[in-house]
């Protein structure tokens, strides 16, 4: 079965997008490296190659995690399935 | 299919290649004579040299001139450095006066390799460039004569850095640059990677890398001093310069994600021995080093090139065109994307690893095989299409 995104960590709150073509609407296989598991996540937008989903929903002001650390703060609440960008996550840094 | 590491080295056996052995005992891959420019000046009998005596090369660029304190020794220690290199074989230094050309060329001469100064004041242009193409049709003479040796995994000197990253950077193609490291570190490589800004976020995780505290420690202050200098300039989103344009359009979103994918280059197990200034030369042995250097891709393996490294990994996801002109540069991406349409400039393909048909220890193991088949003189993509940004650090304004 093809992997359709890719989770560095159990604790991650993101995937990446590994291949190209992703709709909204279509079911998504994940894999998770941490422990090998599967999951699955249905896509509800397009979601390029490289780019992040939302692996549940995320409240505004949350902190989103990937590699099982806090790479960002989220600016505007990501429904499960949402692409994740520049549009609803912010740096806290600079 | 490259054979594993295990096949390489029979017997216990260690991975060797066949290098160029320096006067000084260190070894090169690469057998350049370089006609190097002490200053922007210079850069136009520089380059007449290099077109009068076919197989030298001119490395030109936009400094020297009215430098001082730190900056002007960065410019000097990087000048040295780049003349030092072992995969330089023999030097030519071009300067507009003979104090500072005199400088440089005492510097490299430490190595003990053939090394002459020439000086344009007082003789002008077309006199220098005569001069100098008499001395470096000699020394090409002379270089061209040398032999490839046999030479170990332990006299090799491996820098990295990763450049126009994605998402598909920090999944595979750094974590295959970390399980070489991980996999060449035992063997008593020396190894080297940098880019202070861009580990913002994951700064704890890599100073808890460090060998021991006081290194730790060091890196510490390295990067808080690399943070106050951002923090006196920055913009709204620093400009969209960290992350890049690129970067986000290849799905990395924030600097804190870019700096974890960025980290996944020093794998899982080794320790960094040292904090390097940018372009210092490592003198704590073999092991791996962390220098002070920019995230911007030729500044930084310009600078590493200059502390002596001879080969350098540099993980693309977007696809960055970069080489340079004294350190082969092996460009690897796992972007599928970048693979078809930037083939041409891509040494490795590791994309493999998204679709799970390739693992990270096979990936690690290929990237060992073209590293050693580039050491033997395999030109890399970068070579092959000219690329040789040659790019000085600049820390602050001339007088």
């Amino acid at each position: 079965m093809a992997t359709h995104f890719i989770v560095h960590d159990k604790k991650d709150t993101v995937g990446v997008i590994v291949v190209e073509g992703v709709k909204a609407g279509q079911t998504l296989t994940g894999w998770v490296m941490e422990d090998d598991s599967t999951i699955a996540v249905k896509a509800l937008d397009p979601v390029p190659l490289g780019h992040k989903i939302a692996l549940g929903d995320i409240k505004k002001g949350d902190t989103v995690f990937k590699y099982g650390h806090d790479i960002g703060r989220v600016v505007d609440k990501i429904g499960k399935g949402r692409h994740v960008h520049v549009h609803n996550v912010k740096t806290k840094r600079w | 299919m490259a054979k594993s590491i295990a096949k390489r080295k029979p017997n216990g056996r260690p991975l060797s290649f066949f290098g160029y052995r320096r006067g000084n005992g260190r070894v090169a891959i690469r057998n350049h004579v370089v006609i190097l420019p002490l200053d922007d000046l210079s850069n136009a009998a520089a380059e007449a040299v290099a077109n009068n005596i076919k197989g030298t090369m001119a490395l030109p660029h936009a400094y020297g001139r009215l430098q001082f304190g730190e900056d002007l020794e960065l410019h000097f220690r990087t000048l040295i450095g780049t003349g030092a290199n072992p995969n330089v074989a023999a030097c030519i230094v071009i300067g507009i006066e003979p104090g500072w050309t005199g400088r440089v060329v005492e510097g490299i001469k430490k190595t003990g390799k053939p090394v002459a100064g020439f000086a344009i004041e007082g003789k002008g242009d077309i006199a220098t460039i005569a001069d100098a193409s008499r001395t470096a049709k000699d020394f090409l003479h002379w270089a061209s004569e040398l032999q490839r040796e046999e030479c170990r995994i332990d006299e090799l000197f491996v820098s990295t850095k990763c450049g126009e990253s994605d998402t598909t950077s920090g999944l595979a193609s750094c974590p295959t640059v970390g399980n070489l490291i991980d996999k060449i570190d035992p063997m008593g490589a020396t190894t080297c990677f940098g880019e202070t800004s861009e580990l913002t976020g994951a700064e704890a995780v890599c100073a808890s890398r460090a060998a021991n505290k006081q290194t730790a420690e060091k890196f510490m202050a390295t990067f808080r001093a690399y943070q106050q200098m951002i923090d006196r300039h920055k913009t709204n989103d620093l400009s969209e310069s960290q992350p890049t344009k690129g970067n986000i359009a290849g799905g990395l979103t924030t600097i804190e994600e870019k700096a974890f994918g960025n980290l996944q280059k020093i794998g899982h197990k080794t320790k960094y021995i040292d904090v390097l200034k940018p372009a210092e030369e490592p003198k704590k042995g073999a092991g791996l080093y962390f220098m002070d250097t920019s995230s911007a891709a030729a500044e930084c393996v310009t600078l590493q090139a200059a502390a002596g490294f001879v080969v350098h990994l540099f993980p693309t996801g977007q696809g960055n065109v970069i080489g340079n002109p004294i350190e082969p540069v092996i460009k690897l991406t796992a972007n599928p994307k970048t693979v078809r349409e930037m083939g041409e400039h891509i040494d490795l393909d590791v994309s493999g690893i998204l679709r799970r048909e390739m693992t990270l220890d096979e990936a690690g193991d290929r990237l060992i095989d073209i590293m050693i088949r580039t050491c033997n003189g395999r030109l890399t993509a970068a070579e092959a299409l000219g690329h040789r940004e040659f790019v000085l650090t600049k820390l602050y304004q001339s007088a």
